[in-house]
């Protein structure tokens, strides 16, 4: 397969890398703008990279088409492209979108450069070991479920031409029991490395849709960083107002509550999963809350800080706290976090975001400390 | 896997059996040749544009991963390639079944009739199966020599240059190009700088020596008095081909000059397949309809061939489908000649009745339309035969920006106006007519470009980037003259930064 145009490819995809690098600012403050495509792949729509030439500018120029409709009736959108029948393609001026396949390994490559973001020190991963069985032999015996075909087939095919009994115009090829292959389980050690974040957000009313793309935006990259840092990781999403309940990915970003705000429900329920699924010993554990900054009262940011002081920040590698500016939000909670602590508390960090452009400045913070 | 290989048996006989019709109806084609190829194959084939191989770029790259995408995901599949050599090279698609692989072979024989006798191909190398290895060959020299980002980057500026070339070179015969060369000759030995050097010296010796003089000062140094012998203006005559004046006359090393020679020989192949795409399309099209449907079609294959040809024809509101056009345009002429309904006596016809039921019984169709697919261009074709009958059968119309509702929407629908802007979508192959017309400009070795402004501005932002790679080459600063929103400018680079004056 190494066919020259792999090296044209590799070439075309070297400047695509290098074009999301440059522009990875305006690209993550965009928003949602990648797909994720299966499993650890990601589609990225960028502009087309069009060799410059002299050509006429487009709007004023019109052209002639076919079919019918009266004066002034739209020509695009009517959606019934032809097959078409490229003859010569390549030939025909360049699309005008680009739509690029990007790795998780490659995306968190270009992160990481851009950010220079160091890699975590995952915690206790001398300590925590787990046996891991993977299907990367093959053996005689086994289910039924677990046969190889190609294998089978080929073992099949050997032996009848070893006998004698194949016939190239009429190639039937009849396994007996002998010619089985199945796969079979190699058992290996390997260092166990997970990682659960955990989301919380205020969706009182005073967090509007601006904020919680700006919500979302950050947690895709903190996840793809994560992802790529950690073998697994688990995203558990909690909301809350005046009160807190755990939610699916979906409700997270849509929810909008109109109550108050009491922050401590959801740090209390933050704790509670802790305890109940992720043992310290097993789990780096990565909270993060997102709010615009208001809280009830300072009776319950007392309440905040001591569960953080006593039960999050003793379990977890790094807390998170994102202060979205919106136009509501006093932002007091980001003032009394930050005289709580300072820089010298290892493993939480405080970000406010003001606004899009903030969003990539602001995960460098949450992802710079390495932890 | 990755290659082509030769057709099978069963496919050899119907191509003999398609190449029987061919010859029964007339065509004259060069020897032809199938070959078998996987999608994947194909997909690396049209990439790079027909050629099993080029010379390394990254937008074969970006090309295929287009087309794999869009065969994947269902959008696109290309049924067949024709390349204008001889012998004629055509892939067929393995996956095509038996109606597709008739109808493919059917529209070859129509391709390679035309590549073979239409006017504009004359002088195309048909050797091109070995020029574009060559190319391929040099340019991983180059590579090697002065690495891949110096040569990929020089590709990139000469590939923005490359619709800059004049299409009447086409046309040219060899007494007429040797008899152009011989006055370049005449012209740059009075003008070159090392005139005494040049008649002991070879070609290539001579740009290497140029660019040695020219270069061996620093280029922002560069003052009129380092080029003593130009004449007040140098070239006499505006010139098209500005990248044969670049290649000429720029003060670049060996190399670059091989390269802008290479890239230019590949646009010249490859301008006449456009300035001929409907006529091309369209005679294919009608042949293989015509073999399918008068000769190789069995019973049971017509609803199959059907719906592929209709799939072809498919009509469009935003741009017209040169297959459709072009096969319903020789369709037309055949009927006309056939009939006799031209010339003056049927255009002066007033009666409608007499006019409709017109026919002389002349029978000139055929002999028509195997003489026009002979000595037009797109151009010619649609100024020549385009009719209102025609236009209003074919529902044409024109559409414009409708800035009010931001869309495009449909225009009128008159003959005059459809007939101007297709030929306006035609001329100079769909590029804007750029001229050089002073490379002293200033008194300054400038370039003074023009722009022959038809109603329609340029695409500014890529001007300007294409007048970088202009400087680039040229290494002095490029101004460009035309009319942009209705005001006439000169933009300008001089290596620095952009500057419009009014």
């Amino acid at each position: 397969m190494d066919h020259p145009i792999k090296s044209d490819h590799n070439r075309f995809r070297k400047i695509v890398k290098g074009k999301l690098r440059e522009n990875l600012k305006g690209f993550v403050s965009q928003g949602k703008q990648v797909i994720p495509k299966g499993k650890d792949q990601f589609t990225i729509p960028m502009p087309s990279i069009e060799i410059p030439r002299f050509k006429f500018g487009g709007k004023s120029e019109g052209g002639v088409g076919q079919g019918d409709g009266q004066e002034g009736q739209p020509v695009q959108g009517d959606g019934e492209k032809g097959e078409g029948k490229p003859e010569k393609a390549g030939q025909d001026e360049g699309q005008k979108q680009l739509e690029v396949n990007f790795s998780l390994e490659e995306l968190a490559s270009i992160l990481s450069e851009e950010l220079e973001l160091p890699n975590i020190q995952p915690k206790g991963s001398s300590q925590i070991d787990a046996t891991v069985n993977k299907y990367t032999s093959i053996g005689t015996t086994g289910p039924d479920s677990l046969r190889h075909l190609k294998r089978t087939y080929k073992q099949s095919l050997k032996r009848q031409v070893s006998m004698g009994l194949y016939d190239a115009d009429n190639p039937v090829i009849l396994p007996t029991r002998k010619d089985y292959r199945f796969r079979a389980s190699q058992s290996k050690i390997e260092k166990q490395n997970n990682a659960v974040v955990i989301y919380m957000m205020d969706v009182s009313g005073s967090m509007g849709d601006e904020q919680k793309e700006i919500v979302r935006t950050e947690s895709f990259w903190i996840n793809l960083w994560l992802k790529h840092q950690y073998k697994d990781i688990e995203v558990r999403y909690i909301i809350h107002d005046a009160t807190a309940k755990e939610v699916e990915e979906e409700v997270f970003f849509k929810t909008r509550e109109s109550g108050g705000t009491l922050i401590s429900s959801a740090y209390k329920l933050c704790r509670d999963i802790i305890k109940e699924d992720y043992p310290v010993s097993d789990w780096n554990i990565y909270p993060f809350h997102f709010s615009d900054g208001d809280n009830w009262s300072s009776d319950d940011t007392k309440i905040c800080l001591d569960l953080l002081n006593t039960e999050i920040l003793p379990v977890s590698n790094m807390f998170g706290y994102g202060q979205v500016e919106s136009r509501y939000g006093s932002g007091q909670f980001y003032k009394d976090l930050f005289a709580a602590y300072n820089e010298k508390t290892e493993n939480i960090v405080l970000s406010k975001i003001k606004n899009r452009d903030a969003i990539l400045d602001s995960i460098k913070e949450f992802l710079g400390k390495g932890k | 896997m990755l290659r082509s290989k030769p057709i099978n048996e069963k496919l050899k006989k119907l191509q003999i059996e398609i190449q029987g019709y061919a010859d029964e109806y007339g065509l004259d084609y060069f020897p032809q040749i199938f070959e078998m190829c996987d999608y994947q194959t194909i997909n690396i084939l049209a990439a790079q544009e027909g050629f099993p191989t080029r010379y390394p770029h990254w937008r074969f790259g970006m090309q295929f991963d287009q087309m794999s995408k869009g065969y994947r995901f269902g959008i696109q599949k290309i049924y067949e390639m024709v390349i204008n050599t001889n012998p004629c090279y055509a892939y067929l698609l393995e996956v095509n079944n038996w109606v597709d692989q008739k109808l493919v072979m059917a529209h070859v024989y129509g391709h390679n009739d035309f590549f073979k006798n239409n006017a504009w191909f004359a002088n195309t190398d048909r050797k091109m199966m070995d020029t574009m290895a060559n190319h391929g060959a040099k340019v991983r020299r180059y590579i090697e020599k002065y690495g891949i980002d110096r040569v990929e980057n020089f590709i990139d500026a000469i590939l923005s240059l490359e619709n800059l070339i004049d299409m009447n070179h086409l046309f040219e015969t060899d007494e007429v190009r040797n008899q152009r060369e011989e006055t370049n000759k005449q012209f740059a030995y009075e003008n070159s700088l090392e005139y005494e050097a040049y008649d002991q010296k070879s070609e290539a010796l001579k740009t290497y020596l140029r660019s040695k003089n020219r270069t061996a000062k620093k280029q922002s140094d560069l003052v009129v008095e380092d080029f003593p012998n130009i004449p007040k203006t140098i070239p006499e005559k505006p010139v098209k081909d500005i990248l044969h004046f670049l290649l000429e006359y720029a003060p670049i090393e060996e190399w670059e000059a091989d390269i802008i020679g290479i890239l230019r020989e590949e646009a010249y192949y490859y301008l006449p397949q456009r300035i001929t795409k409907i006529m091309n399309e369209g005679w294919a099209s009608y042949w293989h309809s015509k073999i399918m449907t008068e000769r190789a079609l069995d019973a049971s294959e017509i609803i199959d061939f059907a719906d592929k040809h209709a799939g072809v024809m498919v009509m469009s509101k935003e741009r017209i489908n040169p297959y459709k056009v072009g096969i319903e345009l020789f369709r037309d002429i055949e009927h006309r000649w056939d009939t006799g309904k031209f010339g003056k006596e049927y255009l002066e016809c007033t009666n409608m009745v007499d006019k409709h039921s017109w026919d002389q019984k002349l029978a000139k169709g055929k002999e028509k339309i195997f003489q026009v697919r002979k000595t037009h261009n797109d151009i010619s074709f649609i100024d020549e035969f385009l009719t209102p009958e025609f236009c209003d059968r074919q529902q044409m119309f024109t559409y414009k920006y409708n800035p009010r509702s931001h869309r495009f929407e449909i225009d009128k629908r008159d003959f005059q106006a459809i007939k101007q802007k297709l030929l306006m979508s035609l001329t100079n192959f769909g590029s804007p007519v750029i001229e050089l017309v002073d490379a002293n400009f200033d008194n300054k070795a400038e370039v003074l470009l023009t722009h022959r402004h038809d109603g329609v501005d340029l695409d500014a932002k890529f001007a300007n980037e294409t007048m970088k790679n202009i400087f680039r080459v040229w290494k002095r600063p490029v101004n460009l003259a035309t009319t942009y929103e209705d005001k006439e400018v000169v933009f300008r680079f001089d290596g620095k930064e952009l500057s419009v004056k009014s």
